[in-house]
């Protein structure tokens, strides 16, 4: 087991020196000036000339580089011209924040898409099939702020049942003291049921939202994969010996079919902690996909690039996670690894 | 489940109390010192019961009554205006924590609404202001403090002043506007008295000392924060504000919120009666607006022009809106190569825009028209003022005639950062002038790219909007129309008549000759208007929504919010 994960490291390190200088060339072939952006009204070549010095961008390329990847060893990623902050600090509050909100969302939906797609896979062609199928095709076609913001209008603005859209808690609220950054968590730590309240609700919608939009991919994959799995010899078999049917589906079937839907989660994990930028902005939530954003429209280097480096790691510790998860589930795959 | 409910709306509030089965159901509007010392008698009574008093906390006894809940689209970047590419929301931090030697009067509009007065200026750390004829002293308050208690001395100004005309960048460029260049400049007379010497005559000068850029800075404070790499503390102002102002900011999440407390010691005007700002980012301009009518914030501020008109319609807010000092948006066509260099076409352009249509539909009719007035020799100084040319396609096809021109196919840019106003207007533009033989594709420019495109000068044909923080003719002028060639100048117009009019009119200025004044400007403006580098379409308006209990609001040249005035009853 330990030589398998240590061989897994070894195979991370290439693709994280790429991921390095990809970020880096990508950010400088975007279009936009970032001096004459932070020069200001009223900026003269001049002025343009001098804010490009201070931020060292009319140095050579490859002087820019080796800068950078020093930098890089230090741990040092920077500091973001938006918001003016260094940007591990930036990211060090923000991916709690994209995480809690999505891990909420994955839950949720994992929730109500497993139990959907085995119930469709089962009895195939019956309505809860056809509900299985409607609800995968509304979540995956509806965009997610448009979701979003349908929700807030009927939950916050015409109901008054969720709170208002104002980010992560409500501003007249504190914040729980930081341990681990998700407000939840840190709620409870701190023996703080009224702000343990407050973050849930606040999370709530944004965690549906996201929920909408991922259930079509888990519930789609769990029922293909039942299906596979049900048609099989050895349901037959443990059909045949006279299993209840509970026990040959959870414990024979599901347990099989799991390998697809871990993959599937994996993808739908990473995809949606990069990419709910909508629901970020809509919920005001500051997570970190509506902070690469704002620092792209800006021309905003650093952030961007620790953003895509962030997002690589993680990437690349989930493919990881999941890689040992499947030795767990399957120990065909352990022996094979 | 209605105890996460939290509205910050006094009057929704609910009274606490214990239900049937014991559980306790939080009042709304309670405060939080309040709920927390409940919930600890509430425990105390009922053993053993689930709720526990938490451990750490800072008793936030901040009653909502003065508190201030501003909701706007983007936070600051930098809570000092000298910071490298401190951004719009970032002068509203400096306005309000730093104080300035003086500042303008308000005068009250026939409409109701509070402006700056442009002519008057009052003491703020000054006491006391003797213009003399190269050179204006100030005395400064004797009991003025900084936020941490260190007395406010002369040469504190006279650090602040060195810092703005040496570090570069925007706050540099706008002390030159007032002439004000280099450190000489700037004398220490004695411990409260302050001399700033005039280089030139420049009617700017005063003006120019009353925008956000000379801020008055905490010297001992910022020097024991400089390092060799950053003399002027930069990185130290960046996140913590060292003035004498009136707020100070106490807690800043970039890109979420900024919290400000009161400065109970500042003697800069009349102490505020807010205790405290919490101002939150809320991108999506729906949401901002559903937490206005909802009663969840206070004041939303920088509306977009629809939801304004429709909020208006409404009538549950008080909305006040005010058109921006000194500003147009103008349809700008580069004079250096063809097809627009052609005086003939430029004009039939100037008389194929759809004006109305585009106050009408682009705008929603919150804007001020900038065309179909009397003439194009004007006759007066007002400024900005309308030009005589108005929608006529046949007069615009007769002109395209005489120019000679054949058709054309050219683009219409504009800026992405601006879409909201800029995109309804470029496409009715584009329809217009398809019918007079002009072909304009639609050119769209990413904000991060757009300042680079207009100082390249190559786009032909632009939509932008400038506006400028003196509001003087000469001084829109000067950036726009004269031979420097400023960034602002992207029709690249340069030509000699009209630099002596606009130096014409400085140098007037200057010495207060009013005659010669109004001659140089009035003679600058009818030639802009007859040979239209940039037509002007019209003056837009700066929107804010508030709740009906709040008031004291301002229109300020900086176009942010000034707290320092508002009032929640």
């Amino acid at each position: 087991m330990l030589s398998v994960l240590a061989k897994r490291f070894v195979t991370v390190i290439p693709t994280l020196i790429g991921v390095v200088i990809v970020a880096f060339l990508l950010t400088r072939v975007m279009p936009g000036d970032p001096a004459a952006y932070f020069a200001g009204p009223a900026a003269t070549p001049q002025s343009i000339a001098e804010v490009k010095k201070s931020l060292g961008l009319d140095r050579p390329w490859h002087e820019q580089f080796t800068r950078y990847v020093s930098d890089l060893m230090h741990g040092n990623l920077g500091n973001s011209l938006s918001t003016g902050q260094p940007v591990v600090t930036e990211l060090k509050t923000r991916l709690p924040a994209s995480a809690e909100l999505t891990l909420s969302g994955l839950i949720l939906s994992l929730c109500i898409a497993v139990p959907l797609g085995i119930l469709a896979a089962m009895k195939q062609g019956s309505w809860i099939d056809h509900i299985c199928r409607i609800v995968a095709t509304a979540g995956v076609s509806l965009p997610v702020f448009f979701t979003g913001l349908l929700l807030v209008y009927i939950f916050y603005f015409r109901l008054g049942w969720a709170p208002s859209p104002i980010g992560r808690l409500d501003a007249f609220a504190t914040a729980p003291p930081n341990v681990t950054g998700f407000y939840l968590i840190d709620a409870l730590i701190a023996r703080d049921l009224e702000t343990f309240a407050a973050a849930l609700s606040q999370l709530i919608l944004p965690a549906v939202t996201l929920a909408i939009f991922s259930l079509a991919p888990i519930a789609r994959i769990t029922r293909a994969s039942m299906l596979a799995v049900l048609a099989s010899d050895f349901v037959r078999t443990a059909r045949a010996s006279g299993l209840s049917t509970r026990t040959v589906i959870l414990v024979y079937a599901f347990r099989n079919a799991m390998l697809p839907i871990i993959t599937t989660l994996g993808m739908v994990f990473s995809f949606l902690l990069g990419a709910n930028v909508l629901v970020e902005k809509v919920f005001a939530w500051p997570g970190i996909g509506s902070y690469a954003v704002e620092a792209l429209i800006a021309s905003d280097f650093a952030p961007v690039q620790g953003f895509v480096l962030a997002m690589a790691v993680l990437y690349v510790a989930l493919n990881l996670v999941i890689d040992v998860l499947y030795g767990v589930i399957d120990p065909r795959v352990r022996i094979e690894g | 489940m209605t105890y996460w409910r939290h509205s910050l709306r006094p009057d929704l509030a609910r009274p606490l109390r214990i239900d049937a089965e014991g559980r306790v159901q939080l009042g709304r509007s309670m405060r939080k010192i309040e709920r927390r010392a409940f919930l600890k008698s509430a425990t105390a009574l009922a053993a053993g019961s689930a709720f526990a008093t938490p451990a750490v906390f800072s008793a936030d006894a901040q009653s909502r009554k003065e508190t201030l809940l501003l909701v706007t689209e983007n936070g600051p970047n930098n809570l000092d205006i000298h910071g490298v590419g401190t951004n719009r929301p970032g002068y509203e931090a400096s306005w309000n924590c730093y104080d300035r030697l003086i500042t303008h009067e308000k005068k009250t509009l026939p409409d109701g609404s509070v402006v700056y007065d442009r002519d008057k200026f009052k003491p703020e750390l000054a006491e006391d202001m003797n213009i003399g004829d190269m050179s204006a002293t100030f005395k400064l308050k004797k009991n003025a403090k900084f936020q941490d208690g260190t007395p406010v001395t002369a040469k504190d100004v006279k650090y602040s002043f060195d810092r703005a005309v040496t570090v570069g960048g925007f706050p540099t460029v706008q002390m030159k506007a007032g002439s004000l260049v280099k450190p000489e400049q700037f004398v220490v007379v004695d411990d409260h008295t302050f001399r700033v010497d005039f280089v030139k005559k420049d009617r700017l000068t005063i003006p120019d000392l009353a925008v956000i850029v000379p801020g008055v800075y905490n010297s001992e404070l910022l020097k024991k924060n400089a390092t060799e790499k950053d003399p002027w503390a930069l990185e130290y102002t960046k996140s913590n504000t060292a003035g004498s102002g009136a707020y100070k900011v106490v807690s800043w999440k970039p890109g979420v919120e900024v919290i400000y407390e009161r400065n109970d010691a500042w003697v800069g005007g009349k102490l505020p009666e807010l205790k405290k700002i919490i101002w939150r980012t809320i991108p999506s301009s729906g949401n901002r607006r559903a937490l206005m009518e909802r009663g969840d914030a206070d004041i939303a501020f920088d509306l977009p022009a629809k939801d304004f008109s429709e909020m208006r319609k409404e009538g549950k807010l008080t909305l006040v809106s005010n058109p921006i000092g000194n500003g147009m948006y103008s349809v700008e066509m580069n004079v250096t190569r063809p097809p627009f260099d052609n005086e003939k076409v430029r004009q039939a352009v100037a008389y194929a825009l759809p004006y109305q249509k585009i106050v009408d539909a682009a705008m929603f009719g919150i804007a001020r028209p900038l065309f179909g007035g009397k003439s194009n020799d004007v006759g007066t100084i007002d400024w900005p003022q309308p030009t005589a040319y108005v929608t006529d396609i046949e007069k615009a096809k007769v002109l395209m005639g005489q120019s000679g021109a054949g058709p054309i196919d050219t683009t219409i840019s504009f800026d992405l950062g601006d879409t909201v106003n800029s995109e309804p207007i470029a496409i009715l533009i584009q329809e217009s002038l398809a019918s007079i033989g002009i072909n304009a594709t639609i050119n769209k420019v990413p904000g991060s790219n757009w300042r680079s495109e207009m100082a390249k000068k190559s786009m032909p044909l632009l939509v932008n909007f400038f506006s400028g923080w003196l509001d003087y003719p000469e001084y829109f002028f000067f950036w726009c129309y004269s031979g420097q060639n400023a960034v602002f100048n992207t029709p690249s117009y340069v030509n000699k008549d009209m630099d002596a009019l606009i130096d014409g009119a400085r140098a007037a200025a200057a010495v207060g000759d009013k005659a010669n004044y109004d001659k140089n400007v009035e003679g600058f403006i009818s030639k802009a208007w007859h040979e239209v580098p940039r037509v002007p379409m019209f003056q837009p308006y700066l929107n804010v929504a508030m709740q009906k209990n709040i008031s004291g609001y301002s229109y300020w040249f900086h176009r942010q919010v000034d707290y320092r005035s508002l009032v929640k009853a």
